[in-house]
């Protein structure tokens, strides 16, 4: 984006862009994130929402339990086979663009859980864009993940559907 | 019946039951699994049992025979604290056709505890209302508890996690 302000100022400034960019800006700025929770990670991601960490400060604050309101799904807990296919199937039904956040180490590689219920590792039917380890992981963590979603909206970024 | 011993208890079961055991206060008692049901009837409705407080199953391949065993853990809230009796009641199931009464007509509470062994065990229930598995896929064709069952083997749960896929079926 180029910021060509008037000499004159006042209110007559003009901004020159492609609508790809400013699309992505507002992407990346305002990430709606679908909590789906399913062990103690969730409360750390619970923790990353609230007061002291803030999400809000990134713009994605706004939990969307709704699948078709959301463009950011974090996984965060214990995956097994019988949550996968209602995992994937609220995947499908968010809309286009959307990013995968792996939190936590059950959702990384299954964690301690090397058993018959549960999936090793969320990427055997999600596209994960970002992985973060940890049992669970801190706050923190979840917050540098959304920067990395961020990031990476800025550098791909995603066309307009 | 309002305060009994114990030994009125094994009296009045009498020859339903095979042996006994105790340790540190906790008291067993194996029974015929043919009898089980007419054994809770008695505890429950003349001993006032009415707590049950778990069903479970045990596994034993290769340790005993027959190699599954139904564990049955009972409570009877005294009028004093020091009233308060606990028993396990104990029966083998043979390992061809794995079945014993359901008793869910006794204590309600029993109906997804018995699901469960179903589940875990695959034993059948005789008179439960509704025998499904309560864990697993409901088309899991494996009983994962079972000591040959392979706790890493994950194949049957990906067959069932393709099939509600394809089916759309969640």
């Amino acid at each position: 984006m180029g910021l060509n302000a008037a000499p004159t100022a006042g209110g007559e400034g003009f901004l020159t862009t492609t609508v790809n960019s400013v699309a992505n800006w507002g992407r990346k700025n305002s990430l709606w994130p679908m909590p789906f929770g399913t062990a103690c990670c969730a409360i750390e991601m619970m923790g990353a929402m609230m007061s002291r960490f803030d999400l809000s400060r990134f713009g994605a604050e706004v939990a969307r339990f709704s699948p078709r309101q959301a463009d950011l799904m974090i996984v965060s807990g214990t995956i097994t086979y019988k949550m996968a296919s209602v995992c994937r199937n609220i995947y499908d039904q968010m809309p286009e663009p959307k990013w995968v956040i792996a939190m936590g180490s059950c959702t990384c590689g299954g964690g301690p859980f090397d058993s018959y219920a549960v999936v090793q590792g969320i990427d055997e039917f999600l596209p994960v864009d970002v992985y973060i380890g940890g049992c669970p992981p801190r706050p923190e963590a979840l917050i540098d993940a959304v920067m990395k979603i961020q990031k990476k909206i800025d550098i791909e970024g995603a066309p307009i559907v | 019946m309002s305060g009994f011993t114990l030994e009125q208890l094994s009296s009045r079961l009498g020859s339903h039951i095979e042996s006994s055991s105790e340790f540190r206060g906790e008291n067993t008692y194996f029974v015929a699994p043919e009898k089980i049901s007419e054994v809770l009837t008695v505890l429950k409705e003349e001993f006032n049992f009415d707590y049950l407080v778990d069903l479970t199953a045990v596994d034993y391949l290769g340790i005993k025979s027959p190699r599954f065993e139904m564990v049955y853990y009972l409570h009877r809230f005294g009028e004093q604290y020091d009233e308060n009796i606990r028993v396990r009641i104990k029966c083998s199931i043979s390992e061809d056709k794995p079945a014993i009464d359901s008793v869910t007509s006794l204590w309600a509470g029993a109906d997804w505890l018995e699901r469960e062994v179903y589940d875990m065990f695959g034993i059948v229930f005789n008179g439960h209302p509704d025998l499904r598995r309560i864990l697993m896929p409901e088309d899991y064709d494996e009983y994962p508890l079972r000591k040959d069952f392979d706790v890493r083997n994950r194949e049957p749960s990906k067959r069932s996690f393709k099939k509600a896929l394809s089916e759309g079926n969640f």
